[in-house]
């Protein structure tokens, strides 16, 4: 009796899909893969659409959020029309999502924004669409490997991680600092890394627990960890987790300080919010527009700090000593002026070996491969090196 | 100032843990205690757990009150109560299917409704300090607990008792246990099964909005891991009796606080082994206490759940 | 004349299934609506977004393989009665055990060799991981649901463990992964379509397990047993065998999913691999009644309603839980419409029976002489 019932199903199915693939040939132009939705400068009235696809909800007070204000930055720039696609897995859906945009919505520039999204996701449907381009942020682009219609963009936000170190250290009475990451990649560990050497700067007895909950997005276990390292007496929390909202509240009900990440969080902690260090991605997508819209060759590899204008630190709170504000600005200088090293010769990882032979430059692509955490910091990459 | 505790600040975090993270599960285990009881698995607690959550964080934020906040996740149980009730009464419809469909609707809706409470703040519930004698601040903030922790065991005694001496409890365990003896009596097993999900359901909203409005406080999609489920799966643990409801709950709490405990200590562990630590603990402790004959002792007769 | 009866119970079924659908879509316009959304333009967009074109048919497609392989993980076991939730542990170690078995093979191996092996590494996996919880079943009397669930969680960790820890391949910086399975070994796609292979698994399995489950002894023993355990057990049917290998089979269906999403988009194990796709495989199972064959096309529909869903994000702002709201709703209306299906079943017969009394009682009345034997009804 099934079968039966299955095949008037599927026969129905069949039925409905025909009249869909019938409806191909009134359907909008671009349905078949390659066909160009070329990124030429918008014939006056067609609007650039650009595409932008986030793994989480993008009012996160955290990573998603800081890449919508961006976007939400330029979409207010004439001739741009933005899609934005939320919670989208780094699955075959993102590959299927990108398609849509492109195939559907006709997008010629696209955003997807996590990092999981680069390989194989990206670099499969670039090489399908050689006609769209592809904006990537962390991704390590390489030209011998990688479609050229694809780029990859980052933020050196250690350097604003090295300030957050030095408010924090001059804020702190048990020398103890906190940071709760979700998994010891290098792009964390750096950031703890710049964090303690900007921390150790000003005391050089600071220790720094780092604690990783696993995951990106783990409220109860962001909580949790919060409170284990208030009981272990931290008085500064900081993180390197997608949403920073829990652990800023946490610290805030426990009167704690917080350094915030990503975006400021200052509104969920009058009182102890010191400083952060926050993304500035506007500055990078209206780079990438104008590079579009002038049909320049695109910079496959774009990096940029505090100078740059890439990243940048958020506004002092109420609990700021004026002797802590001076010295962060003092260094802040030097790091524009291009003149700050954070990795100099000499720094060892938290087991005593050496890990920096030379001072090494915020472009070097050494560091973004970094697999240590610096001496100073309680805690295990968990990999066994 | 700080407090150097190093590894004593493991036992003190796990307390901690121990008293904050096992709410949700006590008041969900115990609400399906209830329903089970009755002759009735109610498997769809973890949709009524996220909308408890989601409409406790809403009203809070809205009208400023988080205890209406959870009367409003109490209320938003009992309908998803009845509806799983109503669904269930039917002939030919499966239990356990409708528990699945429900869990999956109330996902569903509570991530709907939510998405515009990810960045607001809502009001959040008080606590109580029990240990404003000691000096050790991490000791005291362990011991602050939440007014529904404290309701929650009174509820565990409460259950306990009232399941073998009050009529009430007398008349859920017969709808439990033989449906032919209920209605002999004159009860309709239908309505008493109908009442006994609505209890449950306003015990698992109440579960919810803890976790909303207390612990961690916020709304966001990744705020229950399975709770509600595992909740089910401690029913069945504590073979149906509300006083082992209330251990087993506290066991969870503490195993799901060693980790970051550990971490904050200094230990190096991994963190997702020891996620696993309450999963592991139960599915031990159920293969050592269960056996293949005596599989389910205190199993209401009625329930579908069984080898 | 009795062929257009044995069509008709299905049909009916059917239709009272279709109309579920309708109820379920109706109710979902008065959600939109309440919500401030335009429900017709919402479904049109679903529709094109779904099937309204080659792509996104494809994209449904594309979505719905695993479902098929995960779906029946649950449904092979429900036909024994038994309700199995695991199937996200058996993806997961299937995934795990098909990237582990490519680091553990010896270099320079053909793809044709090396690709079949992590396959069938991974659908052993799973099945190990099910039996498991079939085997603590009998053995210890601990429920199934329960167990897999419990196992589950189990499975995840270790997942975690190893694939950001010892099997870590230490240039996948960012995205700690394993090593990759290498391009050579991945799974290609059906020929002529945008859709890799795992599709035909799905097929090819759901196939096999409907000629197993209704075709053969070993299926009709399944079924008794599912019916009524206590009488399978006094009859002497192997129990324990039959849940075992049941188990096994449905764990291999799932962890053979895993494997195909390694092979077929990852190329590697990591974290991305948890994705919900067992779990979406429950509902599968569970709308098809747990049927074989009827996941096939329940699978599709699952997979555009999926696919469609970034269009309701984009077109209409409304979040992508959107179409979980839809999902669950058409769960709950099929479910509630069990209870017509089988009413409308006994209507037909009944319906049948009466036309073949008819029949004969005009065939009596009828002068005898000139045989035309219409053939007795059903």
């Amino acid at each position: 009796m099934t079968s039966r019932k299955t095949l008037l199903t599927c026969l129905a199915m069949l039925a409905l899909s025909a009249i869909g693939c019938g409806k191909k040939e009134e359907a909008p132009a671009p349905t078949e893969p390659g066909t160009p939705a070329a990124p030429e400068a918008p014939a006056a009235d067609k609007p650039l659409t650009i595409g932008f696809i986030y793994v989480g909800p993008r009012d996160d007070f955290g990573y998603n959020q800081a890449h919508s204000e961006g976007a939400k930055a330029i979409a207010a720039l004439p001739g741009v029309k933005i899609l934005e696609e939320e919670k989208v897995p780094e699955t075959m859906d993102v590959q299927k999502t990108m398609e849509s945009m492109i195939n559907i919505e006709g997008a010629s520039v696209l955003f997807p924004t996590s990092f999981g999204y680069w390989d194989p996701h990206i670099l499969k449907v670039a090489e399908k669409y050689p006609n769209v381009l592809f904006f990537h942020c962390g991704g390590m682009y390489d030209a011998a490997k990688h479609p050229k219609n694809v780029g990859s963009y980052f933020g050196y936000i250690d350097e604003a991680e090295y300030l957050n170190g030095i408010v924090a250290a001059h804020a702190t009475k048990s020398k103890k600092l906190g940071f709760i990451a979700a998994k010891p990649i290098p792009q964390v560990l750096r950031n703890i890394n710049a964090f303690t050497l900007g921390a150790r700067s000003v005391k050089p007895d600071i220790t720094v627990t780092a604690v990783f909950t696993g995951d990106w997005s783990l409220p109860v276990k962001e909580a949790d960890a919060a409170n284990s390292l208030i009981d272990q007496g931290i008085d500064v929390l900081t993180m390197h987790v997608d949403s920073p909202k829990v652990i800023v509240q946490t610290a805030e009900k426990r009167n704690v300080y917080s350094v915030g990440y990503h975006t400021s969080q200052a509104a969920l902690a009058p009182k102890g919010y010191l400083t952060g260090a926050q993304w500035n991605w506007s500055k990078v997508y209206e780079a990438y527009l104008k590079t579009v819209k002038d049909k320049a060759p695109i910079e496959h590899l774009v990096r940029g700090g505090l100078a740059s204008g890439f990243v940048t630190t958020s506004a002092y709170g109420p609990a700021v000593s004026e002797e802590a504000k001076a010295a962060a600005e003092k260094v802040k200088a030097e790091m524009m002026a291009g003149k700050f090293v954070i990795f100099k010769a000499g720094i060892k990882d938290n087991k005593g070996a050496v890990m920096v032979p030379a001072d090494m430059v915020q472009t070097d692509p050494v560091l973004e491969s970094m697999g240590y955490l610096v001496e100073g910091v309680i805690g295990s990459t968990g990999t066994g090196t | 100032m700080s407090s150097d505790l190093g590894l004593w600040g493991i036992p003190i975090a796990m307390l901690g843990g121990m008293i904050r993270v096992s709410t949700p599960y006590m008041f969900v285990s115990l609400g399906e205690t209830i329903t089970e009881k009755s002759g009735r698995i109610n498997l769809g607690l973890e949709g009524t757990l996220l909308i408890g959550a989601v409409s406790a964080y809403g009203v809070s934020y809205k009208t400023g009150s988080p205890w209406l906040g959870v009367l409003a996740a109490g209320a938003c149980g009992i309908v998803l109560g009845m509806v799983h009730a109503w669904l269930c009464s039917r002939p030919r419809v499966s239990d356990i299917a409708v528990g699945i469909a429900m869990m999956l609707f109330g996902m569903g809706l509570s991530f709907f409704v939510g998405k515009p409470l990810i960045q607001p703040e809502a009001p959040q519930l008080p606590a109580i300090e029990l240990a404003s004698f000691s000096d050790i601040p991490a000791l005291r903030e362990a011991l602050r607990v939440n007014p529904l922790f404290l309701l929650g065991i009174a509820l565990a005694f409460f259950l306990h008792w009232a399941f073998a001496s009050t009529r009430i409890g007398l008349v859920l365990r017969m709808a439990g246990e033989s449906k032919d003896a209920a209605r002999a009596l004159g009860y309709s097993v239908e309505r008493v099964r109908m009442l006994a999900t609505m209890a449950g359901g306003f015990l698992s909203g109440i579960g919810g909005s803890f976790l909303s409005l207390y612990y961690p406080g916020i709304w966001n999609e990744g705020l229950s891991s399975g709770q509600g489920l595992i909740a089910v799966a401690l029913v069945i643990f504590a073979r149906w009796n509300p006083m082992y409801c209330f251990y087993a709950s506290l066991l969870y709490g503490a195993a799901g606080s060693l980790g970051t405990a550990l971490q904050s200590a200094g230990v190096d562990v991994s963190p997702h082994l020891l996620n696993a630590a309450p999963a592991a603990l139960t599915l031990a402790i159920m293969i050592a206490t269960c056996s293949r004959d005596r599989a389910l002792v205190g199993a209401p007769r009625e329930l579908t759940v069984g080898a | 004349m009795s062929r257009m009866w044995q069509w008709a119970a299905p049909a009916a079924t059917l239709g009272i299934e279709l109309g579920a659908l309708l109820v379920a879509t109706v109710l979902f316009a008065i959600f939109l609506a309440f919500v401030g959304a335009e429900p017709f333009a919402v479904f049109g967009d679903m529709y094109t977004g779904a099937f309204g074109s080659a792509f996104a048919a494809q994209d449904s497609l594309a979505r719905a393989a695993p479902l098929m392989l995960t779906a029946l993980c649950t449904a092979l076991p429900a036909r024994l009665g038994m309700v199995v939730i695991g199937n996200e542990g058996a993806l997961l170690l299937g995934g795990l055990a098909a990237a582990a078995t490519a680091m553990a093979l010896p270099a320079g191996l053909s793809p044709s060799v090396v690709l079949p092996a992590l396959l069938l590494a991974g659908a052993l996996a799973g099945a190990v991981w099910i039996a498991f919880s079939g085997f603590l079943r009998e053995r210890r009397g601990v429920n199934e649901t329960i167990s897999s669930l419990l196992l589950f969680y189990i499975g995840l960790a270790i997942f975690l463990y190893l694939v950001e820890g010892p099997l870590r391949d230490p240039s996948s910086l960012n995205k700690p992964s394993t090593y990759p399975v290498g391009d050579a070994n991945m799974l290609g796609d059906v020929p002529g379509m945008d859709v890799h292979l795992g599709l035909l698994f799905g097929l090819i399995a759901c196939v096999i397990s409907y000629v197993l489950m209704e075709h053969t002894t070993f299926g009709f023993a399944a079924r008794v047993t599912g019916g009524n355990l206590r009488a399978a057990r006094v009859m002497g049917l192997p129990v324990t065998r039959l849940v075992l290998i049941t188990c096994a089979l449905a764990g291999g269906a799932a962890g053979l999913a895993g494997a195909v999403e390694i092979t077929a988009i990852h190329g590697s194990a990591n974290a991305t691999l948890y994705a919900g796709l067992g779990f979406a495989g429950i509902l599968v199972s569970f709308v098809a009644r747990h049927h074989a064959l009827a996941i096939i096309p329940v699978a599709i529909m699952m997979g555009g309603i999926e696919a469609s869903g970034g269009i309701l994000q984009r077109r209409h702002d409304l979040p992508d839980a959107a179409v979980d709201v839809f999902k669950g709703i058409l769960f709950l209306v099929i479910l509630a419409s069990e209870t017509y299906v089988g009413k409308a079943e006994e209507a037909v017969q009944r319906m049948a029976a009466k036309y073949a009394a008819e029949a004969n009682a005009q065939r009596a009345a009828a002068p005898a002489p000139v045989e035309k034997k219409s053939e007795a009804s059903t």
